[in-house]
């Protein structure tokens, strides 16, 4: 498969980017700054550019399409969250986290679908958070953000249907990266608490939804969110 | 480099293979892509112009989105014939 994956550098995009060449799949990834290991794999190709960035992404998108010939998956991970109570919030937080994770995701849907629809087939992964179904006190921008990613997920599956493309969202409970690094351990302990299973999500928890989001034999589930832990 | 009309016209040409009823291009420049007098439903409208942006795009060497948010707020839409999409398509072009 063709797959690609926005915000590759670290964390949840690493490890998908890592499990799919390791799996000998062909992998294109982005994000603003070139990760340490992409000269790792021959079977990859870095993009250093911000995903909400259009000129560039176009760009992106055309060199795809010329050099590739086509894409079979797209996984929407590049995100970002602030933490902060609403009161603390300057606006220019709030534009960022929209800029990256609501206008990029539809930015990058929109220009993968437009190639997905030549060959009949596609898959595009979303991700949602468990801070939405939660309502998380001082995460009420990333939260909405997110949000809004589930409406998406849900609206584009229906206008995308007639190309063969499915288009669903994955929901993981709190990973440990970098984005949640600023959580104190007690807040974190009583979000667990609130699982059906009472553990942090893994990066295998995550790749095992995206895995089967991406196979052939899902062409039939679309526009669904995938709560993982119980959530 | 192929004028632009020649291209839609090009891109209607293919997409005709695919279509049970076919869109008429003997008018030439007054070729009714969509709307009243059309015969192409809004998906396979929406089909059509991706194909045309990519030809466009293939053949000038650029990048442009044809459904830009101009398009949307005209008075009248640059999509209504070959002609007014060719000359929107130009415009475009020349930004
Ligand atoms: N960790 C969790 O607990 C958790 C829970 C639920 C959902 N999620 C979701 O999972 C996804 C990945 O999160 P993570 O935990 O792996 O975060 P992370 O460790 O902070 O990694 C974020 C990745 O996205 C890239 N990125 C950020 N902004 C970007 C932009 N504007 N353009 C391009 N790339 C950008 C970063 O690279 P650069 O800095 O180089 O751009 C980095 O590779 C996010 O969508 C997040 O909302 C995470």
């Amino acid at each position: 498969m063709i797959i690609l994956i926005t915000g590759t550098r670290k964390g949840i995009g690493k490890a998908i980017a890592e499990h799919f060449l390791a799996h000998g799949d062909t992998v294109i990834g982005c994000s603003r700054t070139l990760p340490d290991w992409a000269e790792n794999f021959s079977n990859y190709e870095h993009f250093t550019l911000d995903v909400s960035d259009e000129e560039k992404v176009l760009k992106m998108f055309g060199k795809i399409r010329k050099n590739y010939g086509g894409l079979d998956a797209l996984i929407n991970n590049a995100g970002i969250a602030s933490m902060n109570h609403s009161l603390l919030t300057p606006i220019e937080t709030v534009k960022n986290i929209f800029s990256t994770n609501t206008i990029g995701t539809f930015l990058f849907c929109r220009e993968a679908a437009k190639i997905m629809r030549k060959k009949k087939f596609g898959r595009i992964v979303n991700f949602v958070t468990f801070a939405v179904p939660f309502k998380l006190e001082g995460e009420a921008s990333y939260a909405a953000s997110k949000a809004a990613i589930v409406s998406l997920t849900e609206t584009l599956a229906r206008e995308y249907a007639d190309f063969g493309i499915t288009v669903n969202a994955v929901a993981p409970p709190a990973i440990q990266t970098d984005l949640i690094r600023g959580v104190p351990e007690e807040k974190m302990n009583r979000l667990l608490q609130r699982q059906a299973i009472h553990r942090f999500g893994t990066f295998e928890d995550v790749i095992n939804a995206i895995e089967f989001f991406l196979r052939k034999e899902s062409d039939f589930v679309t526009g669904q969110v995938l709560y993982l832990g119980g959530v | 480099m192929k004028e632009i009309n020649k291209i839609i016209l090009e891109q209607i040409e293919d997409y005709n293979d695919f279509l049970e009823t076919k869109m008429d291009t003997s008018a030439g420049n007054d070729t009714i892509l969509f709307g009243r007098g059309g015969v192409i439903d809004s998906v396979d409208f929406v089909t059509l112009l991706l194909d045309i942006e990519q030809a466009v795009n293939d053949e000038y060497g650029t990048h442009i989105a044809i459904s830009n948010s101009r398009a949307m707020s005209q008075k009248n839409s640059p999509f209504r014939t070959v002609g007014t999409l060719a000359e929107y398509i130009k415009n475009l072009l020349e930004e």
